[in-house]
């Protein structure tokens, strides 16, 4: 039995076509079409349903310590109202899930992959009871949903009714109230726009998604323009371009390891992680640049210009904004430097293609 | 009432003379979406039934256009190249795909009419 948001009522009446993700019943497009609704959200602002992530909370006195034992990430450093992207690590170094850690004050908030949510929670739990925090709790906050609204025009639309909006730094979160309902905003998103995401009590999320809607801006978009568009991006899609295989390092994720963790470690699979950061790394991830108009999917194999294998799309398609296709994948680190030619496997004709730089089109991120 | 023949594949067909003219049909390429990318065989490439004559990419997948009758390619739609979205435009009119000779014309007589196609679509 597949679940629903509170928002699928709407996504019916808006003509969405529905798909099963991650164990629930979500929008993939509504009637403008994907190339509509990823351009739209490029030129204006488009509301996207991501009720499906796990919404959680960790409380407890030893919280930061709890999760920092998971997590490469400085948590300590994290300043209330400000949130990291960063990833759970198994003991060999691979990633379990990427997931945002906000510091709301009162507790840790974390948003995690839908189809991780289960698996992260087992983790975090198990990590806890193992004498990491046993004052700390998890709980997933599921009476909320959560929108994201991407898009240049998102800060205007949205300080329509909240003003205070405007004065967000990106990667930044607060609370506030509009119409006697609590909002979690942050200024975040998984388009490469600037944009917030909403994290507001289910029974009211119906309500303040059709006044986002009403606003002349904005846009219903669905899943598929969501993934064409953290494609050009550059973003990592968990279970595609990183997986418990693949280490922070080889996803190209070195940034998320903190100055004073790389230096503490004390987290899982800390000694590969370090030493990858040390002596590099046998693959990495980087943007493929396909000659010609022909989409590279996933599992395209990469070779070199003799035919010998070198590498695997791990995320591919057309890219409505470039104009083309656009894809990412592993490469062998020999071949990893930009402009190199390589090969796609593309229904089992090789084509030319280049390592080229991420993101395809550039992040248009809110700057104060 | 039109003179196309539809496949289970959704293909069309238009027989003019000793020439089929393929496309797919309005309902495929409704379930498709925004076609980005068509790849279209070589003119002079001898096509068995059933095989695949063309690719159709759009923004979510790759699939195939099967030869819905045995014979050589005779012409191509060369505007799909650049203008792919035709194929969503004008699926039955611009949005054609190919033209194969026909080799064997019994090869279509188990082909839907538009009614039966439409019956099948809803079924």
């Amino acid at each position: 039995m597949l679940k629903q948001t509170p928002l699928f009522d709407l996504h019916g009446e808006l003509g969405a076509r529905m798909t099963p993700f991650a164990g629930y019943e979500m929008p993939v497009q509504y009637p403008a079409g994907i190339l509509a609704e990823h351009l739209h959200t490029r030129a204006q602002a488009s509301l996207f349903d991501v009720s499906h992530m796990g919404q959680l909370a960790l409380r407890g006195d030893r919280r930061v310590a709890a999760l920092e034992a998971l997590v490469p990430a400085d948590i300590q450093g994290l300043a209330r109202g400000a949130m990291r992207y960063t990833v759970l690590t198994n003991q060999s170094g691979g990633i379990l899930d990427d997931l945002i850690v906000t510091n709301v004050g009162d507790y840790l908030f974390l948003v995690v992959n839908a189809s991780r949510k289960a698996q992260d929670m087992a983790h975090l739990e198990a990590s806890l009871e193992a004498g990491l925090g046993t004052d700390c709790g998890l709980t997933e906050l599921a009476d909320r949903a959560l929108l994201a609204l991407q898009g240049p025009m998102a800060a205007r639309v949205l300080g329509r009714f909240i003003p205070e909006i405007a004065h967000m730094g990106f990667m930044t979160a607060a609370p506030f109230e509009f119409n006697g309902v609590r909002l979690a905003v942050t200024r975040s998103g998984y388009t490469g726009e600037d944009g917030f995401e909403i994290s507001i009590p289910s029974a009211d999320a119906d309500g303040f998604a059709r006044l986002l809607l009403a606003q002349d801006e904005v846009a219903p978009a669905g899943l598929g323009a969501r993934d064409s568009l953290r494609l050009e991006a550059g973003l990592c899609l968990y279970g595609h371009d990183m997986d418990d295989s693949t280490t922070p390092v080889e996803a190209g994720l070195a940034w998320t390891i903190a100055r004073r963790r790389r230096d503490e470690g004390g987290f899982p699979g800390a000694d590969i992680i370090l030493a990858q950061l040390r002596d590099g790394v046998a693959r990495r991830r980087v943007g493929f640049l396909p000659k010609g108009k022909a989409p590279a999917r996933e599992h395209t194999i990469v070779t070199n210009n003799d035919g010998a294998p070198i590498g695997e799309i791990t995320s591919g398609g057309f890219g409505p904004s470039v104009g083309g296709p656009v894809a990412m994948g592993y490469i062998d680190s020999s071949y990893s430097d930009v402009d190199t030619p390589v090969q796609l496997m593309v229904r089992g004709v090789p084509r030319p293609a280049r390592v080229c730089k991420m993101p395809a089109i550039a992040h248009n991120y809110f700057k104060a | 009432m039109s003179d196309l023949k539809y496949t289970k594949d959704h293909e069309w067909v238009r027989v003019e003379g000793d020439t089929a003219i393929i496309g797919i049909s309005d309902f495929a390429q409704e379930q498709l979406g925004d076609v980005v990318f068509v790849e279209l065989p070589e003119i002079g490439k001898q096509l068995k039934k059933g095989a695949e004559a063309a690719v159709i990419e759009s923004v979510k997948a790759a699939s195939e256009v099967f030869a819905p009758v045995s014979g050589e390619v005779v012409d191509t739609n060369g505007p799909l190249a650049d203008n792919p979205g035709l194929v969503n435009e004008a699926p039955t009119g611009d949005g054609w795909f190919l033209k194969i000779r026909i080799d064997d014309a019994s090869e279509l007589d188990g082909l839907m009419d538009e009614d039966a196609y439409l019956k099948f679509t809803q079924g």
